[in-house]
C-alpha cells in the first residue's frame, strides 16, 4: 500500500518574487528619473512630477512587456497602467479635499460649537465665541423636511414608471430626466416667486426645504426606477398568481426586494441636497439663532454659515468657514452610515 | 424505487413508442371525475395573440377533476401561453389578447365582473424557474399567498406544516423555517414554490415546466409530489420531457405549430398517446423523429 503525499498548494499564476522585484525596480527607477528630469529641465511644480512619473512608468512597463512578450502584451500593460492612472486621478481630488477640509477645519472645532449659536458672536470674533448649533439644527431640519416631501413623491413616481407603465410614462420619464438638470438657483427662484412672495411673504425653513425637494425628487425617482427595474418579473408574476392585487404584490414583494437599493436612492438624494447653497441664500434668511420652528422665520444652515463666514473675511471667520465645512461633511457621513445600517439590518440578521 | 426508476430511464434512452407506452400503462389509471371536487375545468375555443401575432388557435380541452394532464410539444407551440390563459396571467404581457372561454365549475373566468384575484386563488401556478420571495423566510414564503390575498387563518402553524409535508419539503426545512428561501437548493426552492401555491388551497394547479431547471433527483421528488397532489386537485403540467409526461400524467395533450399559430393536435389518455397515437405528427413527435 502506497501512501499518497499531499503536495504543497502553490499559485503558479501569481507573479514570482523576481517579477515583483523587477516591477518595484521599475517603479523606483521612474521616481528617480522623474526627480532628475524635473531638476534639469525648466518643468516645475507638483503637476509636472505626477505627469512625468505616470508617463515614465507607463512607457517603461510597456517597453519591458514589448521585449519580453511582444506588442500585444505591451498594449495590455499600457492600458492596465492607464486604467490605474484613471482610478488614482479620481481618488486624488477626493482625498485632497477631505485632507484640506480636515487640516484647516479642525482648528475651528471646540465643544462650544455643539451648544451655542452665533446670536451673541460675530464671525470675526475669536474662535471660542459662539458656535454652530443654529446651522447644524437648521441643516438637519431642512434635510428632514425635504426627505419627508421628496421620498414618497420620488418612489411613487418610480412605481408609476416601472409598475403601472401608464400612458403618461414617456412624458414623465422625460420630465424627470430634464428636472435632474435644473440648476439649483432656478429651483430657489421658482419657490421665491411662486410661494414666498405671493403666499408666505417671509423666510422660513419650509421654503428652503421646498426648493431642496424640487432638486431631490428627480434623483430619488430615477435611482429608484433603476433599482425597481432590476427586480425580476418572475416575482411580480408569482405574487399576482397567488391572488395578490397589484398593490399588495408591490408592497409585499417588490418594495421589500428592492429595499437596499431604495435606501441607496435616498442616500443619493441626501447627497444631492445636503450642501446646496444657492436656494437657501434666497429662501431661508440664514439667521444666527437656533430656530426650532421650521415653518416661520429665518433659519440657519451650514452652507449659509460657510458662505457668510467666508464673506466676513477675517482669519477667524475663514477658520469658522472651514470648521463649518468639516461639520457638514461629518453630518453627511453620519446620515449615509445611518441609512446604510437601516437598509442592511434585516439582511445582516 | 430508485432501481425501477433507473431501469425505466434505460428503457427511455431507446425512445421507442412501445417503451413509453409501457411506462404509461404501468401507472394505475384513475377514473376521472369520480371525486366530489367540482366539475373541473373546461376550455372552449381558446385563441391567443401577442400584438398581431396569432400564437394559439382554437384549443378545446377538458380537464376532469382529480386528474393530471401533461401538455407536450416543441418549443413555441403555445403550451405555456395556453395555461397562462387559464389563470388569466396571459393578460400581464403587453399587447396580449385572447378569445374563447375558460370554464371553472361551469363559470367563465373571463366573464365581466369576475374577481380575477379569486380566480388565481382557485387556479394556482408553479413557474419554470423557482422564484421564492427573496425578502421572506421559508415559513413566510409558504404563507405569503394568504397575506397577498388578505385572508386570515387561525391555525397558521398547522397549515404551514401541512403544505410543506404535501410538497415533500417538511423534513428538510422543519428546523429552519426562519431561514431565507434563497438558502435552499434549486429543487428545494421549487418545492417551496409548490408549498406556497398549495397554501391558498387551489382547486387546479398549473405547472409550467416545473422541473426544467432541476437535477434528476429533485425532478423525481417533484414527480412524486405531483402524484400525491393529484388525489385532491386537478393538475396541468407543461413539460418537454416525454418520460415525465408518461410517468406522471393520466392524460396528454400534444401541441404543435406548423408555421402558423399553435394548435392542439391530439389529446387522449397518456398510454394511448404513447402507444397508438391517431395522428402521425403526434407519433413522429413522441418517437423523437422531430421536435
Amino acid at each position: 500500500m502506497t501512501t499518497i503525499s499531499t503536495p504543497t498548494p502553490t499559485r503558479p499564476w501569481l507573479p514570482s518574487t523576481k517579477d515583483k522585484l523587477r516591477d518595484l525596480f521599475f517603479f523606483l527607477l521612474s521616481i528617480v528619473a522623474t526627480y532628475v528630469i524635473v531638476a534639469i529641465t525648466p518643468m516645475k511644480g507638483k503637476l509636472a512630477y505626477f505627469i512625468l512619473f505616470f508617463l515614465l512608468y507607463m512607457s517603461l512597463t510597456a517597453g519591458l512587456q514589448y521585449f519580453a512578450r511582444g506588442s500585444a502584451a505591451a498594449k495590455d500593460a499600457f492600458v492596465s497602467s492607464l486604467v490605474a492612472v484613471g482610478a488614482v486621478l479620481t481618488v486624488m481630488p477626493i482625498a485632497s479635499i477631505i485632507g484640506t477640509v480636515v487640516s484647516k477645519g479642525y482648528k475651528g472645532l471646540h465643544l462650544g460649537i455643539l451648544t451655542t449659536d452665533m446670536s451673541l458672536a460675530a464671525p470675526t470674533d475669536p474662535i471660542a465665541n459662539g458656535g454652530l448649533l443654529h446651522a447644524i439644527t437648521g441643516t438637519l431640519t431642512l434635510v428632514v423636511l425635504a426627505l419627508i416631501m421628496s421620498v414618497p413623491i420620488g418612489i411613487l413616481t418610480a412605481l408609476y414608471l416601472t409598475e403601472i407603465q401608464g400612458s403618461l410614462s414617456r412624458p414623465i420619464q422625460f420630465l424627470v430626466q430634464a428636472m435632474s438638470g435644473v440648476p439649483s438657483i432656478v429651483a430657489g427662484l421658482f419657490i421665491l416667486s411662486a410661494v414666498l412672495y405671493p403666499i408666505t411673504k417671509g423666510y422660513s425653513g419650509l421654503m428652503g426645504a421646498l426648493a431642496l425637494t424640487i432638486l431631490m425628487i428627480p434623483t430619488v425617482a430615477r435611482t429608484s426606477q433603476e433599482v425597481l427595474k432590476l427586480i425580476p418579473d418572475d416575482l411580480r408574476e408569482a405574487g399576482v398568481a397567488l391572488g395578490g392585487t397589484q398593490w399588495r404584490t408591490v408592497a409585499m414583494i417588490v418594495l421589500p426586494a428592492a429595499r437596499s437599493g431604495l435606501i441607496t436612492a435616498v442616500i443619493l438624494g441626501i447627497a444631492r441636497i445636503a450642501g446646496e447653497t444657492a436656494p437657501l441664500l434666497l429662501l431661508t434668511g440664514g439667521g444666527d439663532t437656533v430656530n426650532p420652528n421650521a415653518f416661520n422665520g429665518s433659519i440657519g444652515s451650514l452652507p449659509y454659515y460657510i458662505w457668510k463666514s467666508f464673506n466676513a473675511g477675517s482669519p477667524e471667520a475663514i477658520t469658522r468657514a472651514w470648521a463649518g465645512l468639516l461639520v457638514l461633511m461629518i453630518i453627511v457621513l453620519v446620515l449615509f452610515t445611518l441609512a446604510r445600517l437601516l437598509g442592511t439590518r434585516k439582511v445582516a440578521r | 424505487m430508485n432501481e425501477s426508476h433507473e431501469s425505466e430511464n434505460k428503457k427511455m434512452e431507446t425512445t421507442t413508442p412501445s417503451s413509453l407506452a409501457d411506462v404509461a400503462n404501468a401507472k394505475v389509471q384513475k377514473a376521472p371525475g369520480t371525486r366530489a371536487m367540482g366539475t373541473g375545468l373546461e376550455t372552449r375555443g381558446i385563441h391567443a395573440w401577442f400584438g398581431k401575432n396569432h400564437v394559439l388557435s382554437d384549443v378545446n380541452l377538458d380537464f376532469a377533476a382529480g386528474t393530471v394532464t401533461a401538455l407536450i410539444g416543441p418549443s413555441g407551440c403555445g403550451k405555456s401561453t395556453f395555461i397562462r390563459t387559464i389563470n388569466r396571467m396571459h393578460e400581464f404581457i403587453p399587447g396580449a389578447a385572447m378569445a374563447g372561454e375558460v370554464l371553472l365549475d361551469g363559470k367563465d373566468v373571463y366573464a365581466p365582473g369576475t374577481d380575477v384575484t379569486k380566480i388565481r386563488l382557485q387556479i394556482g401556478m408553479v413557474f419554470q424557474k423557482p422564484n421564492p420571495f427573496p425578502s421572506m423566510t421559508i415559513g413566510e414564503n409558504v404563507l405569503s399567498g394568504l397575506k397577498l390575498s388578505q385572508q386570515k387563518v387561525s391555525n397558521k402553524d398547522e397549515l404551514l406544516e401541512e403544505c410543506l409535508v404535501r410538497a415533500g419539503l417538511w423534513n428538510e426545512v422543519k428546523d429552519r423555517l426562519g431561514a431565507h428561501g434563497g438558502s435552499l437548493s434549486g429543487g428545494q426552492q421549487q418545492r417551496l414554490c409548490i408549498a406556497r401555491a398549495l397554501a391558498v388551497r387551489p382547486q387546479v394547479l398549473l405547472m409550467d415546466e416545473p422541473c426544467s431547471a432541476l437535477d434528476p433527483g429533485s425532478t423525481l421528488r417533484i414527480e412524486e409530489t405531483i402524484r400525491e397532489l393529484s388525489d385532491t386537485m386537478t393538475i396541468i403540467i407543461v413539460t418537454h420531457n416525454m418520460q415525465q409526461a408518461a410517468r406522471v400524467s393520466d392524460y396528454t395533450g400534444f401541441f404543435l405549430s406548423e408555421g402558423g399559430p399553435g394548435q392542439m393536435i391530439e389529446a387522449a389518455p397518456t398510454s394511448e398517446i404513447f402507444s397508438r397515437p391517431r395522428d402521425t405528427r403526434t407519433e413522429n413527435y413522441v418517437t423523437g423523429r422531430f421536435g
